[in-house]
C-alpha cells in the first residue's frame, strides 16, 4: 500500500515507489522535487529562505535553499539515488501580500526561488518544469516512480507538470 | 539585542504575554461582536513557542482555506497582526454587514467585499493594537492591511519567513474567536523578537537579568 509522506515547512525527506511525497500550503517558501528517473529514488524538500550564508544561526538544513538541497541530494544518493541522473522539479515562491513593504521580506519569494535555481544549476541538476511566483499558495505532491508533479491551488484546477 | 532567547522564555513571561493578549483580543472580539451585532466568545489566549511544521496544525490544517489580513506593525515594537477567518465566516460576516452588495451566491468575493474585509480587518486589529499600546505605553503604529484568501500554510509563510531568518521556532500570541453560527478564526500576534523584551520591559520586567 502506498503512504504519502508529508513534509513540513523547513523540513525534507525521501521517497522511494510507491509511496508519494507532499508538501501543503507552499506560500513564499520553495517545493523542491529530485528524483533519480531511473531507479525512482527521490525526495522533497520545503525550504523557508534562500542562503544559509546571510545568517549566523543556520544549523537547520532544510530551511534553506542552499543547504536544503545539498542535503536532500545527498540523502537521496545515499539511498541508491545516482548523483548524476538527477532530475528536478521546483513550486512555489509566491508573494502572499501585496504590500508588505519594499524590503527584502517582500521579494522573499522571489529569492528563494532565484536561490534554489542557482543551486540546482551549480549542481548541474537540470529543472525539467516549475510552477512558480505569482499570489497564491500551492500544495505540490510527488511522484519519483513517475516524476509527476501534482500541484493544487485554491479555486484553480488541479494540474500535473 | 543581547541575550534575549525565545527557549529561555520563563513561564511568567507567558503569562503576562497571555494577559496582553487576552487584553489585546478582548477588546478585539468587542469590536467585532459590536460590527456583527452578535455575541462572539473567545478562547484563553495561547502563547506558543512552535517549531515551523506545527503552525499549519494550529489553525485546523496547512489547506484550510482562510482569510488572512495581515497589518505590519511599526513604532517602538515592530512585528505583524494577522486576523484570520475561514473563508465561509469572512463570506458570512459580509453578508451580515453589506447585505445586497457582496456576491451572496459564490464562494468567491468581489471587489467590494475584499475592501470590505480588509477594512474590518483594520478596524479589530486597531482595536487590538490600541489596547496593547496603552497598557504597555509604546507607540504602535500599525501599517495598512493586506488581505490573502488562500491556504492557512501559505498565508503564514510570511510570518514564518521572518523568525526563520532569526531562529528556528516562531512565537505567537493566538486567541481564537466563535460565535454561535459561522463565525470562527484567530487573532494572531506576532512582534519581532527584540520587540518582546521591549514588551515586557515597559511592564517592568527585564528580561535580561534573570
Amino acid at each position: 500500500m502506498a503512504e504519502t509522506i508529508k513534509v513540513g515547512m523547513a523540513d525534507l525527506n525521501i521517497c522511494v515507489p510507491p509511496d508519494l511525497i507532499t508538501t501543503l500550503g507552499l506560500g513564499s517558501c520553495v517545493g523542491i522535487a529530485i528524483r533519480d528517473p531511473h531507479n525512482g529514488i527521490g525526495g522533497l524538500a520545503h525550504i523557508m529562505l534562500p542562503d544559509s550564508q546571510a545568517i549566523s544561526n543556520n544549523s537547520n538544513l532544510p530551511k534553506f535553499a542552499d543547504t536544503g538541497i545539498e542535503e536532500l541530494v545527498r540523502r537521496i544518493v545515499a539511498k541508491g539515488g545516482h548523483r548524476s541522473r538527477l532530475v528536478s522539479k521546483i513550486a512555489g515562491g509566491a508573494q502572499m501580500f501585496a504590500s508588505m513593504g519594499g524590503g527584502d521580506m517582500a521579494r522573499i519569494g522571489e529569492r528563494n526561488i532565484e536561490a534554489s535555481k542557482k543551486k540546482l544549476k551549480e549542481m548541474r541538476i537540470p529543472i525539467l518544469a516549475q510552477d512558480c511566483g505569482l499570489n497564491y499558495g500551492r500544495t505540490v505532491i510527488f511522484n519519483p516512480a513517475t516524476g509527476d508533479f501534482k500541484i493544487r491551488a485554491v479555486g484553480k484546477p488541479e494540474k500535473s507538470i | 539585542m543581547s541575550g534575549f532567547n525565545l527557549q529561555k522564555m520563563s513561564n511568567e513571561y507567558y503569562d503576562v504575554l497571555k494577559e496582553l493578549g487576552n487584553i489585546g483580543a478582548g477588546n478585539a472580539t468587542t469590536a467585532l461582536a459590536q460590527m456583527m451585532d452578535t455575541k462572539i466568545d473567545m478562547s484563553v489566549p495561547k502563547v506558543m513557542l512552535l517549531e515551523f511544521y506545527e503552525l499549519g496544525d494550529m489553525i485546523g490544517g496547512e489547506e484550510q482555506i482562510m482569510a488572512g489580513i495581515s497589518l505590519a506593525v511599526d513604532g517602538d515594537i515592530t512585528g505583524s497582526i494577522m486576523f484570520l477567518l475561514k473563508r465561509e465566516a469572512a463570506k458570512h460576516l459580509m453578508n451580515q454587514l453589506m447585505p445586497g452588495m457582496g456576491d451572496a451566491e459564490s464562494e468567491d468575493f468581489n471587489d467590494m467585499e475584499l475592501s470590505a474585509l480588509k477594512e474590518v480587518g483594520n478596524i479589530i486589529a486597531g482595536a487590538y493594537l490600541n489596547s496593547l499600546a496603552s497598557i504597555t505605553n509604546l507607540l504602535i503604529y500599525p501599517s495598512v492591511p493586506d488581505l490573502a484568501i488562500d491556504m492557512a500554510g501559505a498565508i503564514l509563510s510570511m510570518p514564518a519567513i521572518q523568525f526563520g531568518a532569526i531562529g528556528d521556532h516562531i512565537l505567537l500570541i493566538q486567541t481564537q474567536f466563535v460565535d454561535k453560527e459561522l463565525i470562527e478564526g484567530y487573532f494572531i500576534l506576532l512582534p519581532d523578537i527584540d520587540s518582546y523584551s521591549r514588551i515586557l520591559g515597559s511592564l517592568g520586567i527585564d528580561i535580561n537579568t534573570n
